[in-house]
């Protein structure tokens, strides 16, 4: 065991659990006020229940022993993480348990970011109940396919991930696990739930773009966890993931602005954050495999190209509400295929693509795991979204929709602005004793 | 007695109220409004979506008057909320049957 390393991966854990409720903000910030609670309960809730999933099976599923085919692994292996607590269990040079908690953080966040694409209308308990089954069949085994390696977390002999070691695609961090899932989902899920009341006629402007900035700001501080971090030590691979993250990351802010000041006249608090956002997706496959200067190349087009892209819902017709697909899907692909071209063996990961004599080697390996989470994102998801929706019934009711989702769903409401509201308070099964010669209540 | 009604931008309320003041009247109500006229509100664009809003702030001003005083108030006002450009909002008058002063019972000029 290195004590170093361990300590990094853990501090990593920590800042990359901050990205969700940092998520929360930043989506949270993007809707109306309305609905800003239920936005942020669905990055809450995916806190609380993915991580009670993780350990006691999504660990073991993404982790465990290879089934076959390099696409489950073994839920019984680790199953409520037995075997795993004593310090001789290593994952490369930390405690098992520091990979258990690294991971976990990814899966949380993976699930949080879908629910930008649902905003203002999806039952809370229907969220919930698609959170738990779609980490179940969907990112615990895509995780297995991307980040488990043979021999590294399951016993020396153990098979993991087709992606990681058959196809051999080069994704450090999770573009491909996290955003080109996240964003695939997100897609299938406005689908089903279908456009919002008033979408593309009412105006729905965001409801605090400080929130939304502070949000950003968190997303970018975790996300050094995130990337750098993902070298799963604190050495140099893990520098040079830090310095490509931020730099991809400036860089696609600055895309972002440009395409805005050239195409609507205004370079907007809006568009410094969603281009942060664009930023870090697309280095987060690719922060191993290129040097500085190809990050900036790789930010600039991801800031302008996820720019462009958040317009095609209105084209198309669906209603993707904070542009997961937009952002996720389109940087995590820029990402993920930017490495076939961009890569350059003088960086850690010792490949080189396209532009740097390498061939189309990596770009096709990149391509296939791109398109393989892609479809199998999609399809599993809407034929999950589907199901429930016919069943349990996943969408509020329009006048719920239109008077506001925390009302109805929460019985809260976030703002109380004006002070003008009155009526009775009544303690609730929650307070214990109810004290007059207190002030106030106890509970 | 008169009612007159200033409709202004809400960065000149400072500038008519010393007005008024300098003119002498003695009270106003003053109230956030919000509403659109000629100019047709503003457009905002988020993520490259072009939204028009279209009630702007505005504050209202509200001016009790003497009838002799009526007319003089009301360029008083218009004076001072001036700036010769689009927005610049609208005052109006109307005619008052009586005014109570609540603390003493006073009607009519007597409670101005």
């Amino acid at each position: 065991m290195d004590t170093g390393d361990t300590a990094w991966v853990l501090a990593s854990a920590a800042l990359v659990l901050l990205m969700t409720p940092g998520l929360a903000l930043f989506y949270g910030g993007m809707v109306r006020t309305k609905s800003v609670l239920n936005m942020m309960m669905m990055s809450f809730g995916a806190l609380a229940l993915i991580s009670v999933l993780w350990v006691l099976y999504g660990y073991s599923v993404a982790f465990g022993d290879d089934l076959g085919g390099g696409l489950v692994g073994d839920p019984t292996q680790f199953l409520g993480l037995s075997g795993l607590l004593g310090e001789s269990n290593l994952v490369f040079t930390v405690p098992a348990m520091a990979f258990v908690a690294f991971q976990a953080v990814f899966a949380i966040i993976t699930v949080a970011l879908i629910s930008g694409a649902v905003a203002d209308r999806a039952r809370f308990g229907a969220w919930m109940v698609f959170a738990g089954i779609w980490a179940t069949i969907v990112y615990f085994p895509v995780a297995h396919w991307v980040f488990a390696f043979d021999g590294a977390t399951a016993g020396e002999d153990s098979l993991g991930g087709w992606i990681a070691n058959r196809l051999a695609a080069i994704d450090f961090a999770g573009g491909t696990a996290v955003h080109i899932n996240a964003g695939a989902a997100g897609l299938a899920l406005a689908l089903v739930l279908g456009k919002r009341i008033g979408f593309g006629k009412d105006p729905m402007r965001p409801h605090n773009l400080t929130l939304v900035m502070i949000g950003a700001g968190l997303l970018w501080f975790g996300w050094f966890g995130f990337n750098a971090g993902s070298a799963i030590g604190a050495n140099g691979i893990a520098a040079v993931a830090w310095v490509n993250t931020m730099v991809a990351t400036g860089a696609a802010s600055l895309g972002w602005l440009l395409t805005e000041k050239v195409r609507d006249g205004h370079a907007t608090s809006l568009g410094a954050a969603s281009g942060v956002v664009a930023g870090l997706v697309a280095i987060t496959p690719a922060c191993s495999s290129l040097n500085p200067v190809g990050s900036i190349v790789l930010g600039f087009v991801a800031g302008g190209l996820c720019a462009m892209a958040v317009g095609l819902k209105f084209r198309f017709g669906y209603d993707d509400s904070l542009d997961v697909v937009g952002v996720h899907l389109v940087g995590g692909l820029v990402g993920t295929l930017g490495v076939g071209l961009l890569a350059t063996a003088d960086a850690p990961a010792g490949v080189d693509g396209l532009f740097f004599g390498g061939g189309v080697d990596q770009l096709w390996r990149q391509a296939v795991g791109a398109f393989a989470v892609l479809a199998y994102s999609f399809v599993v998801t809407f034929v999950l979204g589907t199901i429930l929706q016919r069943t349990i019934g996943f969408r509020i009711d329009a006048e719920d929709e239109v008077s506001g989702i925390d009302l109805a769903v929460h019985a809260e409401s976030a703002y109380d602005l004006a002070s003008s509201s009155t009526g009775t308070f009544r303690p609730g099964a929650g307070a214990v004793s109810v004290s007059t010669s207190d002030e106030g209540v106890r509970a | 007695m008169k009612l007159i009604t200033a409709v202004i931008k809400p960065h000149k309320l400072d500038e008519v109220k010393a007005a008024l003041e300098a003119f002498g009247v003695q009270g106003m109500t003053v109230s956030e409004a919000s509403g659109y006229g000629r100019q047709r509100g503003h457009t905002e664009v988020y993520r490259g979506a072009e939204y028009t809003v279209d009630l702007v702030p505005k504050v209202r001003v509200e001016v009790l008057v003497d009838d002799g005083d009526c007319s003089d108030v009301v360029e008083v006002v218009v004076k001072a909320a001036q700036t010769g450009r689009i927005g610049d909002g609208k005052v109006w008058t109307m005619p008052v049957d009586d005014v109570v002063r609540v603390r003493t019972g006073e009607h009519g000029i007597d409670a101005l």
